[in-house]
């Protein structure tokens, strides 16, 4: 029912929400979230295969946790300028509540356990804490596995 | 084996096929067995904790068993989004 979708072709915003809530009478919520590129630019690495793996299972969590009737999410790999949009999602449900937590859920997934790496200039980007402890109040995340 | 991010430039390839002893049993044991193979293994591999592995492209814990698996990975953690 979420849509997933790994690329390195930049994306249409509104194209993509559009499409979602086309023909729809059930719709009563559209929540969308765009992450864009700051300051400099990005180089994205990723896991293709795993990447889509976990994706489509996080997907799956978030429908079991909250009665989405439709969703998308796009995360970009690849060279990207300040500015360029670098993952999307968006999640339609008969209210509004429902689409906000999704939506947040999936972000936080994202931002802690897609395996996408960036780097910027020379330097990879280091894990952020603050994401961690954003992601860690919806309990149980899939992929959730510490270290030894 | 595949390597991501600063894992692969310091291992110093992307991906290899090996035959892995049998006597290796865990994540943890593949690590101190890949960490003997080059500098370039040992240098990727020094820091545990900063290491994260997936095993047929699922993540795992450094105790979970590899007998079977077809894909481990090796990887720094991640930072999508």
């Amino acid at each position: 029912m979420i849509a997933v979708r790994v690329q390195a072709e930049p994306f249409d915003l509104a194209a993509e929400a559009t499409a979602l809530t086309a023909g729809r009478t059930d719709i009563g919520a559209l929540v969308t979230f765009t992450g864009l590129v700051r300051d400099h630019g990005l180089s994205l690495e990723h896991y293709p295969g795993m990447t889509e793996r976990q994706l489509c299972a996080v997907a799956d969590e978030a429908c079991a946790r909250w009665p989405v009737l439709a969703g998308t999410v796009v995360h970009r790999y690849g060279d990207l300028g300040p500015g360029d949009p670098i993952v999307f999602v968006a999640v339609a449900a008969a209210h509004r509540a429902a689409a906000f937590e999704a939506a947040s859920f999936l972000m936080d997934w994202l931002k802690t356990r897609a395996p996408f790496w960036k780097r910027a200039g020379d330097e990879w980007v280091a894990a952020n804490a603050s994401d961690d402890e954003a992601a860690a109040r919806w309990g149980g995340l899939p992929g959730d596995r510490e270290p030894g | 084996m595949l390597y991501f991010a600063w894992v692969r430039e310091r291992v110093g390839v992307a991906e290899e096929t090996i035959d892995l002893p049998p006597a290796l049993v865990t994540v943890a044991d593949l690590l101190d067995w890949l960490a003997t193979r080059s500098p370039g293994h040992a240098a990727a591999l020094s820091d545990r904790s900063a290491v994260r592995v997936g095993v047929d492209q699922d993540f795992a814990g450094f105790d979970a068993p590899i007998a079977g698996a077809r894909e481990i990975a090796i990887f720094p953690p991640v930072t999508g989004g």
